[in-house]
């Protein structure tokens, strides 16, 4: 059985095309999901939040996607324990809509960032993450404006405590190398019960080494071996 | 009747912009300026007549929508 991965769009979302090709390239039957829609359909084994400017970021980025028809349906599958991953902008939504924890604020510098980075592996001990091993380096792109991951310290240790920060910004090395100032160098998270998972890299846009990088098939890949 | 709606980060919440605006203004040879924060304003005009009604609506708005309260802070002001 191919696995079946949605993907959402809303107006502004830039990314699902390549994420659908992401997946396909992994062998999965893709299916791209209009924010109008209002229910998911039978036998997703994953939901992609794909990356982008949702309603072109207007209030703050994520905030008016969360009010979509299809969020209430996105909550639902969570919450009855179907995955759900948020790349970038799609990890911003999941934070305003409260199926993850803290917030994405300005980054530290002001500047949109668009270059590869080095992520380490925190934890793998996740669906997304499992073929990964804990403090591989990875070398994915990042590209926002709003990727500076806050969290209060209380939220913080919580995080921590239930093993649920799964990537950091790195150099090649593994030492700490904080684009944006997010809280600890925090490139992504899941939720407690490490079902919903969100990074503010961009995965499925290493897929081809020819392209700089495919560590991004190692991450993806996850979702297909759970 | 109109809200006044002022979102502003947290105090404790780092906001960058309003550090980069001080740095500017110091610059320009503003020496006074001892801080600087960067929210935002909405104005919301509604087809209310009674204020308490405005502000319950407005505040629940703001829980939903105007402002992330994982790191801002929100004030709102009703006009007649």
């Amino acid at each position: 059985m191919k696995t079946k991965v949605g993907i959402i769009q809303f107006p502004g979302t830039n990314c699902e095309y390549d994420t659908q090709n992401a997946f396909a390239a992994l062998g999965c039957e893709t299916q791209i999901l209009w924010h109008k829609e209002d229910t998911i359909p039978e036998g997703t084994d994953l939901l992609v939040v794909a990356g982008g400017f949702s309603y072109g970021d207007y209030l703050r980025s994520g905030a008016i996607a969360k009010m979509s028809p299809i969020m209430k349906a996105v909550k639902e599958y969570a919450d009855n324990g179907g995955k759900v991953l948020g790349i970038c902008n799609g990890f911003q939504v999941l934070t305003e809509c409260g199926l993850l924890p803290g917030a994405l604020k300005r980054n530290e510098g002001l500047h949109f960032i668009s270059r590869h980075h080095y992520l380490k592996v925190a934890s793998n001990n996740n669906a997304f993450l499992s073929q990964c091993a804990i403090n591989d380096i990875l070398n994915i792109p990042i590209a926002h404006h709003d990727g500076n991951f806050y969290i209060d310290p209380k939220g913080l240790v919580e995080l921590y405590a239930n093993d649920q920060v799964l990537l950091q910004y790195t150099d090649d090395k593994g030492n700490i190398s904080n684009p944006n100032g997010s809280v600890d160098s925090i490139a992504g998270i899941c939720n407690t019960n490490k079902n919903v998972f969100g990074l503010m890299p961009h995965p499925e846009r290493a897929m081809e080494s020819l392209l700089g990088s495919d560590d991004g098939r190692r991450m993806l890949d996850g979702f297909l071996s759970a | 009747m109109k809200a006044i709606v002022n979102v502003f980060l947290k105090n404790g919440v780092l906001d960058s912009q309003g550090k980069a605006v001080v740095h500017a203004l110091l610059g320009h040879g503003f020496g006074s300026v001892s801080d600087v924060r960067v929210g935002k304003q909405i104005i919301i005009e509604m087809n209310e007549t009674d204020a308490d009604t405005a502000k319950a609506k407005v505040t629940q708005m703001c829980e939903d929508l105007l402002a992330n309260t994982v790191i801002e802070d929100y004030s709102i002001e009703i006009q007649a």
